[in-house]
């Protein structure tokens, strides 16, 4: 590894799709994710990278242009947030039934009302049922890393699946720290750009999202279900493989100190970086704490994410979203409760929702969550009346 | 060990960019560094506020700094007790003002050490605007020694075009000379 050089979270990822030497980005603007797509611009316009940069007037035609770009066989990138990726979201489901390997990177913002460019999961957990591979960084490095690694995944003849790279708004995409920036070379060693699919060609012509009646529709969502579900041998793969490229080791799901603790904080995104030193201090203070990383929401890792819950006394899911009115209201409590209930895992799982529309996740936070936490140690999931709280927000 | 930096400004002063070179200049010394800022829409003339975390280890806090061990000011009409806030005992006030450090210190207290430039007449005859960052940064690393001079240097050559960096390194250098500490 070279020496690193200061890098903010958004321009470690445009460096990132430099290097992965896409054919055509399409993008629209908008905070906290417009400095990836100006400095992809700015390479474009140096000549630093031969891409075509499509200006477009909505996030809308955004997805829609790399959705065609693709199809005709190009490496895409388009990046957004919030508004914008809602905006996508009816293209995000067409890109992943026609099995188009774009990616996509989502600097995470809170969605609107009232009108809010910082940071909070909202936009990231409305699309997750969008059909797409899902990944979150913590922090500039692994979202540089985690685009390239995106490439190799999508185009895998195993997998044709757009994937997503989410970071925290601001909290990762604004903040200036040191990245190992991998080069157009390395990268394109890692993920080759592999067209084996079908492609729109003037010579061999095929027609694509066309009409799928009830003769057809039902299987093509089960295989688009069976693709997501095959493309963890995928991931896992590329993560290894990154490591044998780059050096730097990433794996679906990480685990501290889970093995004896008492209470075990599950969560993602920039806040995992707070929670780290917390669960040190804390076990200083004679508090066992754990923290689990879920670095990929889609397809869920549920055996690397039990394989850390099995010694839990107490499971503590943070989420930074709400999905208001559902039965887990925390919408990573949902995939953690599903999968500890599929295995028989009768342990008190709470969820704690923090961090909304920019609101720091702070070590008194999570200080409050174990606290409260403690008090189920011993007891079962039926023994729990209210399942969820609210952590730093006005009574 | 792990020192973190506190900024308070105005839009357009430079607030966050002063943030980011202090970073810059941290990873060119080999440091691990952070920089962001407190987030808000940007509009001058309102408080900004940036953060700093400098280790020799891997940061992975990013939460914002309550307890710094270091507050810049480059406005002088935020030089008050309120700006201080958290600040550790023995902390350093690296402070834009024509006043002596001493002055400070019995106007906001002697728990803290105090670093003073008048940045604003650097800034203005150096540059030819008030736009105070890089002489502020300068006076932080004279204060601190937290990076050498050459690293901020490298930085400002780093993050602005060569016209500009010149101008501001003719700023970094008189800041950093005629930094006054108590």
């Amino acid at each position: 590894m070279g020496k690193p050089i200061p890098l903010s979270g958004n321009y470690a990822v445009a460096y990132a799709v430099k290097a992965a030497d896409v054919d055509v980005i399409a993008a629209y603007p908008i905070t906290p994710q417009t400095a990836v797509v100006e400095k992809l611009s700015e390479f474009v316009a140096n000549g630093e990278l031969d891409a075509e940069f499509i200006h477009v007037e909505s996030e809308h035609s955004a997805l829609s242009a790399v959705v065609g770009a693709s199809a005709a066989g190009a490496r895409v990138f388009t990046a957004t947030s919030a508004q914008g990726l809602l905006l996508m979201y009816e293209i995000m489901h067409i890109a992943s039934t026609m099995r188009l390997p774009i990616v996509m990177t989502i600097a995470t913002r809170a969605i609107s009302a009232p009108i809010n460019i910082w940071c909070d999961h909202s936009d990231f957990m409305a699309s997750s049922d969008a059909g797409w591979i899902m990944l979150m960084g913590v922090n500039a490095q692994e979202a540089h890393d985690l685009t390239i690694a995106a490439y190799r995944i999508a185009e895998d003849p195993r997998a044709l699946l757009p994937v997503a790279v989410g970071y925290d708004g601001f909290w990762v995409s604004h903040t200036v720290e040191p990245v190992h920036v991998v080069e157009r070379e390395g990268a394109l060693r890692y993920a080759p750009k592999r067209v084996a699919r079908y492609v729109l060609d003037p010579e061999r012509p095929v027609t694509m999202g066309s009409l799928g009646s009830p003769d057809w529709y039902f299987e093509f969502r089960v295989q688009l279900q069976d693709a997501v579900e095959k493309s963890r041998e995928v991931i896992s793969e590329a993560l290894r493989e990154f490591k044998q490229h780059f050096g730097r080791e990433y794996r679906e799901v990480d685990g501290l100190y889970t093995d004896d603790a008492d209470v075990v904080l599950v969560l993602m995104g920039s806040a995992v970086g707070s929670a780290v030193p917390f669960a040190e201090e804390a076990r200083r203070a004679g508090l066992k704490v754990g923290v689990v990383n879920v670095r990929l929401f889609r397809p869920f890792p549920e055996e690397e994410v039990l394989k850390h819950l099995e010694g839990a006394k107490v499971v503590a899911v943070v989420d930074r979203a709400i999905n208001p009115g559902s039965s887990s209201v925390g919408p990573l409590y949902s995939d953690v409760a599903v999968t500890a209930f599929k295995r028989g895992l009768d342990v008190p799982i709470l969820s704690y929702v923090t961090g909304l529309g920019g609101r720091a996740v702070m070590k008194s936070h999570f200080e409050a969550m174990v606290k409260h936490a403690y008090g189920f140690v011993g007891k079962r999931m039926r023994d729990v009346k209210t399942h969820y709280s609210f952590v730093g927000v006005r009574e | 060990m792990l020192t973190e930096v506190r900024w308070h400004g105005r839009g357009g002063m430079g607030v966050v960019t002063a943030a980011e070179l202090l970073a810059y200049s941290s990873i060119l010394k080999g440091y691990y560094a952070l920089a962001f800022p407190e987030f808000g829409a940007e509009r001058r003339g309102a408080p900004v506020t940036a953060y700093n975390r400098v280790s020799e280890r891997p940061i992975s806090d990013r939460s914002p700094v309550l307890e710094p061990d270091c507050v810049v000011i480059l406005d002088p009409t935020m030089v008050k007790r309120e700006t201080l806030r958290g600040l550790k005992r023995g902390g350093f006030v690296v402070a834009n003002t024509a006043r002596k450090p001493g002055e400070l210190s019995e106007l906001l207290g002697h728990e803290y050490r105090y670093a003073t430039v008048d940045a604003t007449r650097i800034a203005l005859d150096t540059l030819k605007l008030p736009i105070v960052n890089t002489a502020m940064s300068a006076a932080l690393v004279s204060a601190t020694k937290i990076v050498d001079l050459e690293h901020l240097i490298e930085a400002l050559r780093a993050r602005f075009s060569a016209r500009v960096a010149e101008l501001n390194e003719r700023a970094v250098r008189r800041a950093y000379e005629s930094t006054e500490v108590a």
